[in-house]
C-alpha cells in the first residue's frame, strides 16, 4: 500500500466551531463554502461514514462513482476532489493524516446486518438508522431516495486485483483525523458508525471530533 | 441455473447508445447477449412495486465480498433483499463500481455529436438516458445511485488504482439475470466511461426475456455463501407476507 500523509496548518484553538459526535450518534450540519472541516478519530480504529449534499439543491449529492473513476483510484486521501452526481466537487480533502480511506463499502443497515451476520441481528444498531434520523434535521425535506453510498473515514475495506473484497482491521490510530474544504455550501452527515460485529471499528465504536474552521 | 423452460416472453436487439426499461416479474430471467463484442450494459434495478428501494451497490460486494460480479452472485437492495441473481454467466467478471458516462465525458472523448447533425446516431451518454428512463416511472436524479456495468471490467490494483481491461467481452457473450422480485430494469447501451477507445461506437446487445424456474433450495446462488442464504430468507419472507 502506498499512501502519504498530509498534515494541516489549522489551530485547533482558533476554529469557529466543535462539537463530538458520540459513538453511534447522527450529526447534520451546514458547511458554508469557503469552511475547512476536520474530523477527528479520536481514540482509533473508527469508522465516520459521511454523505455531502449541496445545501441549495440537496438532490446534487456525494458520488462515490464519480468520485472514485474521476481519481482513477478507489481509495480517498488528500487531494481526492469529492464529486456529486453532477460531477462538479462538493468539497475537496486538504489533509489527511489517516492515509485512504474507503468509498466502497457503504454504510450498514439493520437489513443488510440480518444479511451479512445473521437474521436475529435486526435490532442492532445501524448507519442507515442514523443517516435516516439525522436527515430529519434537514430544513428540507429528505428521506431514504438521498442515501447514497457514502464515504467511510478511516475505515480500511482492501480490494484485490482478483476481485476481492473485505473489511479488515483500520489502518487509523487515536487521534489522526481528516480534512476537507468546501468548494460550495454543503450539508454534512454523519453517522458515527455503531457496527459491532465486524472490525470497522475494532468492535469498539468510540466518539469522533469535529473542528470546523471559516 | 434454471434453463429456459419455454420461448421469450420477448426479444429485442437495443441498438448501441439505446436504453430499456420494463417491469419483469419474480421468476422470470433477463438474458444479454453481446453479439458483437465490446458491448457495455449500465443497468439499475428496483422493486417495482415499491420503487424507494433499490440496488445498493455497496451491500451487494460486502455480503459477497466481491468487487467484480459473475454467475452465482446476487444483486442486492438496500433493504437486504434479493432484486436478482446472476445464473449464467459466459464472461467471469463484470464491473460494479465504475459508474456511468456522462454528457461532459462523452463531449470531451468524442466530440460534439448533436441529434441536430446525426439525427438517431447522436452522440448519447448514460447518465442522461437513465434519467429519461427513470423519468417514465416517475422517478429522477434521486434515485440514480451507482450501476452495475454488464460486460465490461475494471480491475483494481494493490494501489487502489482502476484499470479498464479492453476487449473483455468477446462476440456472443452473455448473462442471465433471474428476478427474485418483481423488478423495475433500467438499462442503457453507452461505452463504458472508461473505455479509452477515442470513437464513439457503442455496441448493441440482444435482450431475451424467459419464465424461469423458482431457486430450489439447492440453488447455486442461494448456497453460493451464507449471506445469500439469509438474503434468499429475507425475499421470501417478503412475499409470504404480501397479499396474492
Amino acid at each position: 500500500m502506498n499512501t502519504s500523509l498530509t498534515s494541516s496548518p489549522h489551530d485547533p484553538a482558533r476554529a469557529s466551531y466543535q462539537t463530538i459526535v458520540k459513538a453511534g450518534d447522527p450529526w447534520f450540519f451546514r458547511i458554508t463554502k469557503g469552511q475547512t472541516i476536520r474530523i477527528t478519530d479520536i481514540e482509533g480504529n473508527q469508522a465516520v461514514d459521511t454523505l455531502f449534499y449541496n445545501a441549495v439543491d440537496p438532490t446534487e449529492r456525494y458520488s462515490a462513482d464519480e468520485t472514485i473513476r474521476s481519481q482513477g483510484n478507489i481509495y480517498l486521501t488528500a487531494g481526492s476532489a469529492l464529486l456529486s452526481n453532477r460531477h462538479r466537487p462538493l468539497l475537496t480533502i486538504t489533509a489527511d493524516t489517516c492515509g485512504r480511506h474507503d468509498s466502497l463499502g457503504g454504510g450498514c443497515s439493520a437489513e443488510s446486518n440480518t444479511v451479512r451476520y445473521s437474521l436475529d441481528k435486526k435490532y442492532m444498531h445501524s448507519c442507515r438508522d442514523s443517516f435516516l434520523l439525522g436527515l430529519s434535521r434537514a430544513p428540507v425535506p429528505m428521506g431514504i431516495r438521498d442515501l447514497v453510498p457514502n464515504i467511510n473515514f478511516f475505515m480500511n475495506v482492501p480490494v484485490t486485483p482478483e476481485g476481492g473484497l473485505e473489511f479488515t482491521d483500520g489502518i487509523s490510530a487515536p487521534g489522526r483525523y481528516v480534512e476537507l474544504l468546501a468548494e460550495r455550501d454543503v450539508f454534512c452527515l454523519i453517522s458515527n458508525c455503531p457496527q459491532l460485529n465486524n472490525p470497522c471499528n475494532g468492535y469498539n465504536p468510540t466518539p469522533a471530533g469535529i473542528l470546523i474552521w471559516d | 441455473m434454471n434453463p429456459p423452460v419455454s420461448p421469450p416472453l420477448l426479444t429485442q436487439t437495443l441498438r448501441g447508445g439505446g436504453s430499456w426499461s420494463m417491469v419483469l416479474p419474480r421468476h422470470t430471467a433477463l438474458r444479454l447477449t453481446d453479439p458483437t463484442g465490446g458491448a457495455n450494459v449500465a443497468a439499475l434495478f428496483y422493486n417495482a412495486d415499491r420503487l424507494t428501494e433499490r440496488y445498493n451497490m455497496p451491500d451487494t460486494l460486502k455480503a459477497q465480498h466481491t468487487a467484480k460480479l459473475t454467475a452465482g452472485h446476487v444483486l442486492y437492495s438496500d433493504i437486504g433483499r434479493i432484486l436478482c441473481s446472476i445464473t449464467e454467466d459466459s464472461l467471469g467478471w463484470h464491473d460494479p463500481i465504475a459508474g456511468h458516462s456522462h454528457a461532459a465525458m462523452v463531449l470531451a472523448r468524442y466530440g460534439e455529436g448533436t441529434y441536430q447533425e446525426r439525427r438517431n446516431d447522436w452522440f448519447r451518454n448514460s447518465h442522461d438516458l437513465f434519467l429519461v428512463e427513470l423519468g417514465k416511472h416517475g422517478l429522477g436524479l434521486r434515485d440514480l445511485v451507482p450501476n452495475a456495468n454488464f460486460f465490461s471490467k475494471v480491475v483494481v490494483q494493490p494501489d487502489g488504482t482502476l484499470t479498464y481491461v479492453p476487449g473483455h467481452s468477446p462476440p456472443g457473450s452473455t448473462v442471465v439475470l433471474r428476478m427474485e422480485m418483481n423488478v423495475l430494469v433500467v438499462l442503457n447501451t453507452c461505452q463504458h466511461p472508461l473505455d479509452p477507445d477515442p470513437v464513439y461506437a457503442p455496441a448493441p446487445v440482444a435482450l431475451e426475456v424467459h419464465r424461469a424456474m423458482p431457486p430450489s433450495a439447492d440453488d447455486w446462488c442461494r448456497n453460493s455463501c451464507p449471506e445469500n442464504g439469509r438474503g434468499f430468507s429475507n425475499t421470501e419472507t417478503y412475499f409470504s407476507l404480501l397479499p396474492s
